[in-house]
């Protein structure tokens, strides 16, 4: 058409006889676009199948008893994730400690109390465009923020190797005597000078046996007898100074640790959590809420009493969402944690750790076949929590959910 | 009895004034009612906490990066080289980091607007409910799925099928990434877009049915365009998501910073930097150290800019209907 677009007017007869299009042209049109719809449509659950089928394939081969329970190797063909399923679970139980508190109650507020006053409501409303806006700030944002709060702690606490608060540890001189034996002797102060062997002090076996030390001379026989043996040491034998760490171990700057991966996951999921809680709230008929004003309940009444438990299905199900999301996030952990080789489950809050995703992350970015298809069982467990997740939400929601108005 | 005290106090054995028997006082209950709620309040600021925490913290340090001899501001955003860590010269320039994250970004949308947005209107205007029922939880499911997934999937499936179609392609590359972000973000756009189109009132279609117009021409003519701005914010918060994922052009896209357009070149995006300072041992205070937080402010701010304008537009332009 070369005149310009002008609007189609039922007046100008010309122009509606030039615009004019068939209509078994325009209905074969619709079909046709029905057809493409059907077939782009359905590629997503394609996709999905794709994806589904393609790990399966790759990553059953290795999934068995042993990579479940089994720690990360160098040889693929003993390498497990039992590690890094401990820290997801360490990272999960923490996160959901804080977040989820934190995350309902902000809810409460913006929802349940919403004040009267102009200057306050506007707060409120700025309050309610943050969490908005946050929730689209990249994970690797909060795992930057992680670094510098929780990990360094802006360097105020001094560093992770010397740090300006700590308990929980407990030192020990160790010494490894003539048949190979761990001799332990605790010591109150750190910097207290090397122990010196002396006849008949109490000392400890590593698994905190009390005995009393068999002191040798230079000249003495290394004694045949195990039990004697295990409790014997030479006059100049030489201990090296250890610090172990009980689970109660805790410092301040926090370091690389499960609590500072835990914290920036709760600063990522945090925002998710309050949004799913408050639309639960929302949903609640605010009949309830005024029937419960009306019987001479406080408003904290009747939100601990009647608001909060008619939304605590819907709360549920955000919460199980938020933690599938914690779960498969690698990102922020990458910035806290990086990829350390780490063969044991975490044992205390500062403990350095690693998470599947992290593991997954690791045995995808090598270059052998071995440890993709490793990387593909790492992927096949995951996806199995979180298909559990996704289940557990799905049937909360039915089971509990009641017809409320 | 001083007139200050609540009857209730003043003759607790009766119930029948004012408050049950052994209830707290109305007194103590309001105290605690106030307590209660400063930590609710509490609570709820603790979000804009954490938002005055990323501003500090990104600031502080950029700053602390611009205070270095190495760089000067002028380079950091006039200059498109970008190699911090190799050779004996460094060079900050965030342009090629930007555009790997934009050359990502833009294969993401690419593929992933079409596809969302006819996925939409296919959900929200022609499917049977049967077909719905399918639909909408495999996006669900799609959308659930962490990114380390479509990381590998991009490298190990994506890669290979496109070096198969011509040798140019590297192991890293940016279409590969670029596929994969787009599989990411397309749940993100399907359901957004379609919540938009569903809330256009059912009046105008069959106002659009009655005046002899068929599905397709209802559906663009007539509610498309009255849910636009809900799509194009939809399309923002995805481009917004698109530039900030990380996990997948850590492991796909390579760390080659470089301005190109050639979509099958080794590439690198600001978020893939900050992930390979994160596993590199660098020192804590050198000027590599604080570059990755001048890109985390970089990246920052274009991310909040996008979620901005998105839900600008959203609230600008929406067609409020009766």
């Amino acid at each position: 058409m070369s005149s310009p677009k002008k609007p189609a007017l039922l007046s100008d007869k010309k122009l509606m006889a030039e615009r004019r299009v068939p209509l078994a042209k325009r209905h074969r049109k619709d079909r046709l676009f029905r057809f493409g719809c059907q077939v782009i449509a359905s590629m997503s659950a394609g996709i999905l199948a794709v994806l589904l089928i393609a790990i399966v394939f790759e990553g059953v081969g290795a999934l068995n008893a042993n990579f479940l329970s089994g720690a990360p190797d160098p040889d693929p063909s003993k390498a497990g994730m039992f590690p890094a399923i401990m820290g997801s679970l360490w990272l999960l139980v923490l996160t959901m400690l804080v977040a989820l508190p934190l995350g309902v109650a902000a809810a409460i507020v913006l929802e349940e109390f919403r004040p009267k006053q102009k200057i306050l409501r506007r707060v409120h409303a700025f309050i309610q465009l943050n969490i908005t806006n946050l929730s689209g700030v990249p994970s690797v944002v909060f795992g930057i923020l992680g670094l510098t709060v929780f990990v360094s702690m802006f360097g105020l606490f001094g560093n992770e190797r010397d740090p300006l608060l700590e308990t929980g540890a407990t030192y020990v001189d160790q010494f490894y005597n003539q048949g190979d034996f761990i001799i332990e002797v605790p010591i109150d102060d750190p910097l207290a000078p090397e122990t010196i062997p002396v006849s008949g002090m109490t000392v400890y076996t590593h698994d905190g046996v009390a005995m009393e030390l068999n002191l040798l001379g230079d000249d003495d026989e290394w004694p045949e007898e195990e039990s004697l043996a295990k409790r014997s040491l030479y006059s100049w034998d030489l201990p090296g100074r250890n610090k172990e760490r009980n689970w109660w171990y805790f410092r301040l700057p926090f370091g690389r640790g499960v609590l500072a991966g835990a914290l920036t996951l709760m600063l990522v999921i945090l925002p998710i959590i309050i949004i799913s809680s408050q639309e639960a709230l929302r949903a609640v008929p605010s009949s309830l809420r005024q029937a419960s004003l009306g019987l001479g309940a406080t408003p904290w009444q009747t939100v601990r009493r009647v608001t909060l438990p008619a939304a605590f299905p819907g709360i549920l199900t955000g919460a199980i969402i938020a933690m599938s999301r914690a779960i498969g996030e690698a990102a922020p952990l990458l910035m806290i944690a990086g990829i350390v080789f780490i063969t044991r489950a975490p044992s205390n809050l500062m403990d350095d750790f690693t998470a599947m995703p992290l593991q997954i992350y690791n045995w995808a970015g090598r270059p052998q076949q071995e440890f993709h298809d490793l990387a593909a069982s790492g992927i096949i467990v995951l996806l199995t929590a979180l298909l559990l997740f996704n289940a557990i939400a799905v049937f909360l929601r039915q089971k509990l959910q009641k017809p409320l108005s | 009895m001083t007139p200050s005290k609540s009857p209730a106090d003043s003759v607790p054995e009766s119930p029948a004034r004012g408050t049950l028997r052994g209830a707290p006082s109305r007194h103590v209950r309001r105290w605690k009612e106030r307590g209660i709620l400063s930590l609710l309040n509490g609570a709820a600021l603790f979000s804009v906490f954490i938002t005055l925490a990323i501003l500090w913290v990104l600031g502080a340090e950029t700053s602390n990066f611009f205070a270095q001899e190495e760089v000067t501001v002028g380079e950091f955003f006039g200059t498109a080289q970008w190699n911090p860590l190799l050779g004996a010269e460094k060079h900050f320039g965030i342009w090629s980091l930007v555009c790997g994250t934009f050359l990502v970004a833009g294969v993401a949308l690419l593929v992933a607007v079409p596809l969302g947005l006819v996925t939409a209107i296919y959900l929200s205007e022609y499917a049977h409910p049967r077909v719905r029922a399918i639909l909408k939880p495999s996006l669900e499911v799609l959308a659930g799925i962490p990114t380390v997934v479509y990381g590998f999937f991009a490298l190990t499936l994506i890669t290979p099928a496109l070096k198969s179609f011509s040798d140019g392609f590297g192991s890293f590359n940016a279409l590969a990434s670029g596929i994969a972000v787009g599989i990411l973000i397309l749940p993100i756009i399907t359901s957004l877009s379609e919540d938009a189109l569903r809330a256009v009132p059912q009046s105008l279609r069959d106002g659009a049915f009655g005046l002899g117009a068929t599905r397709f021409d209802t559906s663009f003519k007539v509610v498309f365009p009255a849910a636009l701005s809900g799509i194009t914010s939809a399309v923002l918060l995805a481009a917004a998501r698109a530039i900030g994922e990380t996990m997948i052009v850590a492991l796909a896209a390579g760390s080659t910073p470089k301005v190109t357009m050639d979509v099958r070149d080794e590439i690198q995006t600001m978020t893939g930097f900050m992930v390979q300072m994160a596993l590199g041992d660098v020192s804590n205070y050198g000027v590599e150290y604080y570059s990755m937080y001048a890109v985390a402010a970089m990246l920052f701010v274009l991310t909040l800019a996008f979620t901005l304008i998105g839900s600008w537009i959203r609230k600008r332009y929406r067609e409020v209907y009766d």
